[in-house]
């Protein structure tokens, strides 16, 4: 029953979803959902240009979504629009571009579909072995990064007053989701990366305690997703991609249902232990 | 209070006339001060004045556009942000609070938590805590990682009048305990801390300096605030030698009109008499009617007159 495939797809998407989930918390934390967003329609520029330069795929996606993530830096320096009007401009253009440069290219036939959902079932070895590498870089830069990266994210200002760089904490943090973009795009399609970000660490919020917490909840919560996405599709002959996010969703539905409620235990307990004054 | 300023302190941070331009326009320019290990300086000033864009540039979260600001090496600051707004997306709770820019033990964070008396909300989200609360918890942050210099924007907003004394007689103990240097913003234009040893009033530019008069001095505030209050606050009453007019032109003591400002406007270096200590306890404050500075101004018409002879008896 289970083939070789999809081990290869199974294995693959569980060691995205656990790259994704500190990152994931991140981009909702610095309520950077669309920036997600923009940096990944960027990934089809990527793609367009990788073929007319025959240039590697996985490393002109991640150049082209750094070039982006950087652009708009410099542009939300400048201040003449709103950020959100500017990463309109930049993820709609860079899409329809990287549209515009396939089409021009009659030589090549590309799986525009597989490029824009994903095609988990079709990964290679190599494919996994790229996943699993770069998502342990990835965490691993977290991991240096969390002090700095979590007090920047609370406040900027606070934490350049007390020596830790907000900047530079921010200019790894945009690498970080470029890499992460690059990897996920044969996975989850260039589409649907940020639902991989962003659902698993919303459902995280309501059962942590801490920033920690949540990032590794998110982690285990994403793989989970990934693991029920692959078998339903298996099961129901659907997309695997969509099926992943469909799964992520269901999740996050039932974590809204009223149980537990931890949070108002929490407080309960804060209130009553007063020992002090 | 002055008698507790040892000479021999070292300078923690100056600025020599820094200034920052954002947007076509100077937010602060020509700011002169300087803070020691053990000294308090407190800014005071209308809204939009610049008090914490001059905070933010003595400790680095932003460079002068002009001046210079010189900070000792390896100088650790602990600061309290005017606005600061924790997303409800993020969970973080008093503890985690603690340990935001850097590692500490934990009776390190006890201590702190004592302190400022919200020990029994350690483990409460910071989401749920009142803006009092929130503010202690911000302040204990700042102390528990014993700073050399504490930068505290605003540190009593939203805490009540017998909370406010009880942070500045914190604030108090901390600095003679650790020996820190304090800045200090404060969002009332009058009332100052007691201990502070320098009140530097900004609008743009620095108008005055000058120490504060106590409290205690002056038995109308003394029946307003109480006793105790006498102990911690102080009034500082204001010496400009100029006025801001509604035009944007500046008014001198000497009758003159210019377009500006000059560089060392306002700069009151303790000549004749000494400054906010032995003049009357009246607040004198020669701002023009619109500065938006919350002081209640005597009528425009009567400006020129009878308050600038005050102004100038003062």
């Amino acid at each position: 029953m289970l083939d070789d495939f999809f081990i290869r797809a199974l294995l693959a998407g569980i060691g995205l979803a656990l790259t994704t989930g500190p990152l994931g918390c991140f981009v909702i934390w610095r309520r950077m959902a669309y920036f997600g967003d923009t940096m990944a329609h960027s990934a089809l520029l990527g793609v367009a240009l990788s073929l007319l330069l025959h240039m590697n795929l996985t490393l002109s996606v991640f150049a082209v979504a750094a070039v982006v993530s950087l652009a708009l830096l410099l542009l939300q320096k400048r201040g003449t629009l709103s950020t959100d009007a500017l990463l309109g401009i930049l993820s709609h253009a860079t899409l329809a571009t990287g549209l515009v440069i396939v089409s021009f290219m009659t030589w090549v036939r590309i799986d525009l579909v597989g490029f824009l959902f994903g095609d988990i079932l079709a990964v290679t070895e190599a494919d996994v072995s790229l996943v699993w590498g770069g998502g342990i870089l990835v965490l691993l830069a977290i991991v240096y990064l969390w002090r700095p990266l979590i007090a920047s994210t609370v406040n900027p200002e606070l934490a350049a007053a007390e020596g830790l760089e907000p900047e530079r904490a921010r200019l790894a943090f945009m690498l970080l989701m470029a890499v992460v973009i690059a990897i996920a795009m044969k996975i989850v399609g260039i589409l649907l990366i940020t639902s991989l970000l962003i659902i698993p660490a919303a459902t995280a919020r309501r059962f942590s305690a801490s920033p920690e917490i949540m990032a590794v909840i998110a982690s285990l919560l994403g793989a989970v997703a990934v693991a029920g996405g692959l078998f339903g599709s298996l099961r129901f002959d659907t997309p695997s991609g969509p099926s992943i996010v469909v799964a992520a969703l269901a999740i996050f539905l039932a974590s809204l249902l009223p149980f537990g409620r931890r949070d108002h235990g929490a407080i309960a307990n804060a209130h009553s232990g007063g020992d002090s004054r | 209070m002055l008698q507790t300023n040892a000479p021999d302190r070292s300078t923690l941070v100056s600025l020599s006339a820094a200034g920052l331009y954002r947007k076509g326009r100077w937010l602060v320019r020509g700011v002169d001060f300087s803070i020691s290990r053990g000294e308090i300086v407190t800014l005071i000033g209308p809204n939009g004045s610049g008090k914490s864009t001059t905070a933010k540039m003595a400790i680095g979260v932003t460079r002068p556009d002009e001046g210079e600001v010189r900070r000792v090496a390896g100088l650790k600051v602990g600061y309290v942000p005017q606005k600061l707004s924790i997303d409800w997306t993020m969970p973080l709770t008093v503890d985690r609070l603690m340990t935001l820019t850097a590692p500490l033990r934990g009776r390190e964070i006890d201590a702190a938590l004592e302190a400022t008396g919200i020990r029994h909300l350690a483990r409460a989200e910071v989401q749920h805590l009142s803006g009092g609360e929130f503010q202690r918890a911000l302040l204990a942050r700042a102390i528990a990682r014993k700073p050399d210099l504490l930068v505290l924007d605003e540190p009593v907003q939203g805490v009540d009048f017998a909370g406010e004394i009880a942070l500045y007689d914190l604030i108090k103990t901390i600095r003679n305990s650790t020996g820190c240097g304090i800045l200090l913003i404060s969002h009332d234009l009058h009332v100052v801390m007691a201990e502070t040893d320098t009140v530097i009033c900004l609008n743009g530019h620095v108008c005055c300096r000058g120490t504060p008069e106590a409290v205690s001095r002056s038995p109308e505030y003394l029946r307003l605030f109480g006793a105790r209050a006498g102990q911690t606050l102080a009034i500082y009453s204001h010496h400009h030698d100029h006025t801001h007019l509604a035009d944007g032109r500046v008014l001198h003591a000497d009758g003159s009109v210019t377009d500006h400002c000059h560089p060392d406007d306002g700069h009151h270096h303790d000549d004749g008499l000494p400054v906010g200590r032995a003049g009357p306890m009246r607040i004198v404050h020669t701002h023009g009617p619109d500065c938006g500075c919350g002081s209640d101004h005597s009528n425009p018409a009567a400006a020129g007159g009878d308050n600038a002879a005050e102004k100038r008896d003062a």
